[in-house]
């Protein structure tokens, strides 16, 4: 096993003495569990956080981690790619889109070969910059394929704001913002309907905190109201979940079930309203949205509400855009590790035929995917000197 | 990742809609749409999303959490230290490879 390199930039990003502490005060508190129990981060940056820093080694044996299917990329179905890729090669069509998007495999390719074939398909930093892109391109159409959670969905609505407000003609949107709560609520129901071999039963939730700096902590409410899981929404820093997974023991301890914020210094319980304002403005809810390896959840999935139909690409073009749901490489078990039902390294392709550098499923292909963490960071343990 | 370093707002646009912000000494623009008119000011420290300003951050907290990376990008180059800094506004939504597509981008 290698040593975790502290050389690393982004490894530095936490206080390991900070980190040590709460290694101790977990491991204390731990002992006095009546069972183990098992925390699942919802959001693949946690995922990232825990692996990359070594946490899993850190903390004692009964606290068990269960990835939740939490990355706007990994949850992404194949036909929400084939169309991005179908779109890409429509006439006089710039796709617009951000980040890890560009490997995913569709059942055609990825958006990086339709690319290779001569689509113009671009990445960006921010939604903002199809303004200028569809400036600079007035014959051409701009689809922006919008991605992402809570998080992200207000940055579209904005877009879409200034589209109409600045009557700009040529931007259209393809809209695959999902929510977090609805998944939780699937992923909870379908292990009561399985027979559950791996015993991982969730008993409490990290949510991310980014989600929460939109839509408040209030979004979790239900969780330990009607399901009898705590929550604690958790900032990205090691440190932060650290105090995170604490939190949530001390709940068990002590007998609670309560939603908490670990993440005070930015997240609320309501949120950031205006936010939510123009997310409702813009977007209703979807009846179904399909997730990768997890199938339909219904109510977790948005669209532009009718009104706004002329923006909509999925409507605009639909007679080219493929219907059929398509389902992942046989051997790929994404699916179950979505649902927190399996560990990357249960995968018999896992580092073999799939690798970052040749993805065979999304959880490979995102950096924030379980399948990519577990390949870097796996074989670390953790250790405090430079 | 979603690490978020606080970065401090040093110029606000006319109309409001944007403002520069200093991370850690680095400047960049940053939309305000999404917060409420006359709700960020000179000098409040926010929280950046693909270019957006997402909330303001306690300003102890910030100064707290400014430290503890301070002392981490002291042992970087200029160079380094940029990268660091603009990465740092990264999520799963656009991951780690999108800062090369852009580059890439860029040089096409
Ligand atoms: S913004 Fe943060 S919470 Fe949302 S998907 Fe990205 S890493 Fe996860
Ligand atoms: S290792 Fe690859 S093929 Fe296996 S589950 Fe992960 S992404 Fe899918």
């Amino acid at each position: 096993m290698k040593e975790l390199e502290l050389k690393n930039l982004y490894d530095d990003f936490r206080d390991a003495k900070t980190i040590k502490a709460y290694a101790k005060i977990i491991a204390e508190d731990a002992k006095k569990l009546k069972r183990p129990i098992n925390i699942m981060e919802v959001c693949g940056g946690h995922t990232h956080t825990i692996m990359k820093f070594g946490l899993p080694q850190l903390l004692p044996s009964n606290i068990n981690f269960i990835h939740g299917p939490g990355c706007p990329v990994c949850i992404m179905p194949k036909e929400r790619i084939d169309h991005a890729y179908v779109l890409s090669m429509q006439e006089n069509v710039i796709l617009v889109t951000l980040g890890d998007m560009i490997k995913i495999p569709g059942s055609n390719g990825s958006l990086q070969d339709a690319r290779a074939k001569g689509a113009d398909v671009r990445f960006v930093y921010s939604p903002m910059e199809c303004i200028k892109i569809a400036h600079e391109n007035p014959d051409k159409k701009v689809i922006f394929f919008a991605i992402g959670f809570e998080t992200t969905t207000p940055m579209t609505a904005v877009l879409v704001k200034e589209v109409i407000s600045k009557k700009i003609k040529n931007i259209l949107f393809h809209i695959n913002h999902v929510t977090v709560p609805e998944v939780m609520v699937e992923l909870i129901d379908s292990r009561d309907v399985h027979v559950d071999s791996y015993n991982n039963e969730i008993d409490a939730f990290l949510g991310p905190s980014h989600v929460s700096v939109i839509s408040g902590s209030k979004i979790y409410e239900k969780f330990p109201k009607d399901y009898e899981r705590p929550v604690v929404v958790t900032g990205f820093e090691p440190v932060d979940a650290m105090q995170g997974i604490s939190m949530i023991i001390k709940q068990f301890l002590e007998k609670r079930c309560e939603l908490e914020i670990q993440y005070k210094r930015v997240v609320s319980y309501d949120g950031n309203l205006k936010a939510q304002d123009l997310i409702n403005t813009y977007f209703e809810k979807m009846s179904l949205f399909r997730w990768r390896g997890i199938g339909n959840v219904p109510d977790s999935g948005l669209k532009l509400r009718d009104e706004y139909a002329q923006y909509d690409a999925e409507k605009v073009y639909s007679s080219v855009l493929p219907i059929s749901q398509i389902e992942d490489h046989k051997l790929c078990i994404c699916g179950d590790i979505l649902r927190g039902m399996a560990k990357p390294k249960e995968c018999t392709i896992f580092g073999t035929a799939c690798k970052p550098t040749s993805p065979v499923g999304s959880c490979m292909v995102s950096s924030e995917g379980a399948c990519a963490a577990y390949y870097k960071y796996g074989n670390l343990t953790f250790s405090t000197t430079t | 990742m979603c690490l978020s370093i606080p970065s401090k707002v040093v110029k606000i646009s006319e109309d409001e809609t944007m403002c520069t912000v200093d991370t850690m000494g680095v400047k960049r623009d940053a939309n305000l749409m999404m917060m409420e008119d006359g709700d960020v000011s000179l000098g409040d420290y926010v929280l950046l999303h693909i270019g957006f300003v997402m909330n303001k951050i306690d300003e102890e907290e910030a100064l707290s959490s400014i430290d503890t990376y301070k002392e981490i990008l002291n042992h970087m180059d200029e160079e380094e230290r940029q990268r660091a800094i603009l990465e740092d506004d990264e999520c799963a939504a656009r991951g780690a490879t999108y800062t090369e597509e852009i580059k890439s981008n860029e040089g096409t």
